[in-house]
């Protein structure tokens, strides 16, 4: 089976999360239809609690919908063993999480190989990657810095290199800049502009609209649902620091 | 007082909220002492049976071994009644000062004894049928001595397997076995020449044949028998003194001293006789003491690597305690008192357990009559094993508690968890490898002290285990007296090792599940984050199930010369036994195995939680 709108990378229909049973049964996410187009950025924004986070996580594999269905890059992905899961987030799907998750105990260019050491690659394939991705977000000589040595929006910055390093059809960000004061967003914005120029599919879950507002498409949710959708013109094509009102 | 009952509140509380863990670390500490305890309990339980059987046969304090009629040819009457030398030198003896009653002399020969292929030197002894003042056996399955009836030492009898109405050969001749019985003037089998007794194998008597049994015929058949030896047999004589405490200085005096004439008797006092019935269970006592150390080494880790695991959860109740305004000696003192309330709890349980499984493995065995009955257990025994179950609490949680109390408010309520650490080489190393061992060389790498705990815990139960198979490659000899009989000492010694081992085998799967179970809590985060970049729950459980390998491995192979240095050092003989290259090979495997399979539990529960909840819970 395949999905017949081939423009859509992402694509979901009915997608439903629920918790818990009877009266204290929870709809994280009721019923989201959602495609997302072959290098388009989409931002999905709303209150804290809403639902985005945990829509971010079944579009990404990371946790499994109660109803509904995911399609990635014409396959169907909700039905998949954890096995088949975790090779599509391998190779599939990037995350960036507002937290980073970056490994302690490893430096800047061991956290940025590992997804590539765990799809099987060769170590020396792998660091060459890293290294690459690592001069691409503008880090090459903080390499061998452990997290702890760097700033907020380096850690950052290194989280997107690591969710880049499979080269993946999906970049899925859950508040990637929620953890970051103004200077070190603006670099985080910048870098998803390169990527959105490169092709990159971006996902950006945030609360704060003028982050969302660097997108090509705007989605609000509430209370588990699609509440409205805004196609921007702006987006992050234009001028990025003054349209999202960082600078200045 | 206020303070008192508030650790006692907060500890209750919290041994009410992990009961599974502190049931766990109660068995540890259990098992630990109740082996200790078993130690202590054996010293001087033989003695009971001993006295008991010497009661009943009305046992000899001297037992004194007269040289028979050298030059006297082998007639067709034997000795005594047509040679009367041993006659009248029984009645000298019996003459000496302080010696009150006699029994003797007996012709004292030594025989082949065959029965259903089996084949055993014996010593025989000649009989009247009537009872005898001293030293009178106690029959205690068919009759005494009778024509053409022979009556087994009840030790020898069940090594042999035969029971009342069977039949053996004595010298090829004949004999139906009437009677079983136990007696106090030689020590059962097969320790009946550990007080020294002047065997010689008779002609045709099988290779191997340290160890003779003890059978009592008719004074006849002993003579028919006697008169089949090139050299003819001593007699004994039983004395009986006014004074049994003197027995071994009487012994000495008039059995000629430290360098006794050739004519002079061979005495021994039945204080020696005594002594070698212990032999029974001194391998038990030196079995017991070496395994009590091993469990108390392997409880130490249990608790330490307990301790450890809740280190997290700790420091944020520290935290919080010393938010609302708790001292750091209080904070301190309330993780100490946890532990030690366990292990008093254990404590008692394992004085308990020990008292109740002494009286098991301390039964006098078939050579004595009477029961040793439950131990009883001394002020300094009790008191030993309440001081070693603390020092087990304490040793492990020591460290915690000073952390805690020194570690400040707000980064105890910050951050609970500690930091992991950064091995740069062994990182580098495992980028090389395949993801499992990467993940699992990575998370060794983090914890390196909980690792090494769990080496240190793997390589003590292997040092046991290749002490015990060490045991058994020397007992393959052993095991067997003279022309395949069992050996009595050898299948006990056999039976405490089997107990110490599954003691030592359980407290092994303690550690190994507690250490796993505290390798998965601590390698949650970054299991959930390796499985958000790619990394499947199948290498995620292998990446933990290769973190406690990579350490159990090294204990493994650190227990093989450790557990030879063991057996060598507790052996008495000091003699290295090394066992054979398939049984190590099989040790290190099975404990790889066990590991592997006992992480698998953690491992898969850990994986079976969404990396999403998991990630989401350690931000917020």
């Amino acid at each position: 089976m395949s999905d017949t709108d081939g423009t859509s990378v992402l694509r979901a229909r009915g997608l439903r999360k629920e918790y818990g049973k009877q009266a204290g049964l929870v709809r994280a996410v009721d019923g989201v239809d959602v495609d997302v187009a072959a290098g388009e950025t989409l931002a999905v924004t709303g209150p804290s609690g809403c639902g985005k986070s945990t829509l971010l996580h079944l579009l990404g594999g990371l946790d499994r919908p109660s109803a509904g269905e995911i399609w990635l890059a014409g396959r169907r992905v909700d039905q998949l063993s954890e096995r088949a899961l975790a090779r599509l987030r391998r190779d599939g799907i990037g995350f960036v999480f507002q937290a980073f998750h970056l490994m302690e105990e490893l430096n800047a260019v061991e956290n940025v190989e590992l997804p590539a050491l765990l799809s099987g690659r060769s170590a020396r394939w792998a660091r060459r990657r890293a290294s690459a991705l690592l001069d691409q977000v503008g880090l090459a000589d903080r390499a061998r810095h452990l997290p702890s040595q760097l700033s907020g929006g380096q850690r950052q910055r290194v989280a997107i290199a690591r969710a880049l390093v499979g080269d993946p059809r999906v970049v899925l960000a859950d508040e990637p800049t929620g953890n970051l004061d103004s200077e070190a967003t603006l670099d985080v914005l910048r870098l998803f502009e390169s990527l959105h120029d490169a092709g990159q599919t971006l996902v950006i879950v945030t609360h704060d609209p003028r982050i969302a507002a660097t997108a090509d498409r705007m989605i609000s949710m509430r209370d588990g649902a699609f509440v409205d959708e805004t196609r921007l013109t702006g987006g992050t094509t234009g001028n990025l620091g003054a349209l999202a009102g960082l600078e200045g | 007082m206020g303070k008192v009952r508030l650790v006692g509140r907060l500890v209750a509380r919290d041994l009410r909220r992990r009961p599974a863990q502190a049931v766990l670390l109660l068995l540890a500490i259990t098992a630990a002492t109740a082996i200790l305890t078993l130690g202590l309990a054996l010293h001087g339980v033989a003695s009971h049976p001993y006295q008991q059987t010497r009661a009943v046969t009305n046992g000899p304090d001297v037992v004194a071994e007269i040289a028979g009629p050298a030059a006297a040819p082998h007639g067709p009457g034997g000795a005594p009644k047509n040679n009367p030398a041993p006659l009248n030198e029984a009645r000298a003896l019996a003459r000496l000062p302080g010696v009150t009653a006699y029994s003797g002399p007996y012709l004292q020969t030594t025989a082949v004894l065959r029965v259903r292929g089996l084949a055993s030197v014996t010593q025989i002894q000649g009989r009247d049928a009537a009872a005898a003042a001293v030293d009178q056996p106690k029959v205690t399955a068919g009759s005494w001595v009778s024509p053409g009836g022979a009556v087994l030492e009840r030790t020898f009898a069940e090594a042999l397997g035969v029971g009342v109405g069977d039949r053996v050969t004595l010298n090829g001749r004949p004999y139906r076995v009437v009677g079983l019985a136990v007696t106090a003037a030689s020590t059962p089998y097969p320790n009946m020449c550990e007080v020294g007794c002047t065997f010689n194998g008779p002609p045709g008597a099988p290779q191997g044949t340290g160890k003779p049994g003890l059978a009592w015929v008719t004074v006849s058949d002993a003579r028919a028998l006697d008169a089949q030896d090139l050299v003819p047999g001593p007699y004994v004589v039983n004395l009986k003194l006014e004074d049994p405490a003197t027995a071994e200085a009487f012994a000495f005096r008039y059995g000629g001293g430290s360098n006794p004439p050739p004519t002079a008797p061979a005495m021994v006092g039945w204080q020696a006789i005594a002594s070698a019935d212990a032999l029974l269970i001194t391998d038990q006592q030196t079995v017991l003491s070496v395994g009590a150390w091993l469990a108390g080494v392997l409880a130490v880790a249990s608790v330490a690597v307990l301790a450890g695991g809740r280190m997290a959860e700790h420091t944020r109740r520290v935290g919080l305690l010393k938010a609302v305004g708790g001292t750091p000696g209080l904070v301190a003192a309330v993780l100490l008192a946890e532990n030690v309330v366990v292990a008093l709890a254990a404590a008692a349980a394992g004085l308990l357990a020990g008292w109740l499984a002494a009286p098991l493995i301390t039964s006098p065995g078939a050579g004595l009559v009477g029961s040793p009955g439950a131990p009883s257990l001394t002020l300094p025994t009790a008191g030993l094993v309440i001081g070693v179950a603390l020092a087990v609490a304490l040793a492990a949680t020591l460290v915690p508690a000073a952390r805690a109390a020194r570690t400040s408010t707000v980064s105890a309520l910050a951050d609970g968890v500690r930091r992991a650490r950064r091995r740069a080489t062994l990182i580098k190393l495992s980028r090389r490898l395949p993801v499992p061992l990467l993940l699992g060389l990575r998370l060794v790498a983090r914890r390196p002290r909980r690792a090494a705990l769990g080496a240190a815990s793997i390589a003590v139960t292997v040092t046991g285990l290749v002490a015990v198979i060490a045991f058994h490659t020397m007992a393959g000899e052993k095991r067997f007296g003279s022309g395949g009989l069992s050996n009595p000492v050898a299948i006990r010694d056999e039976q405490m090792l089997l107990v110490l081992t599954v003691a030592l085998v359980a407290l092994a799967v303690l550690n190994a599940v507690f250490t796993a179970w505290a390798a998965a809590l601590d390698a949650r985060h970054s299991s959930a984050l390796a499985r958000a970049l790619g990394a499947t729950p199948r290498q995620v459980s292998g990446g933990l199930a290769a973190g406690q390998m990579l350490p159990a491995l090294a204990g493994a192979l650190l227990g093989i010369p450790l557990g030879i240095g063991l057996f060598k050092a507790v052996n008495g003989s000091g003699q290295a036994v090394v066992p054979s290259a398939s049984w190590l090979v099989t040790v290190v495997l099975a404990t790889l195995v066990g590991v592997a399979l006992l992480t698998s539990i953690p491992a898969r529960i850990t994986a079976r939680r969404p990396s999403a909840e998991v990630l989401a819970a350690e931000t917020a």
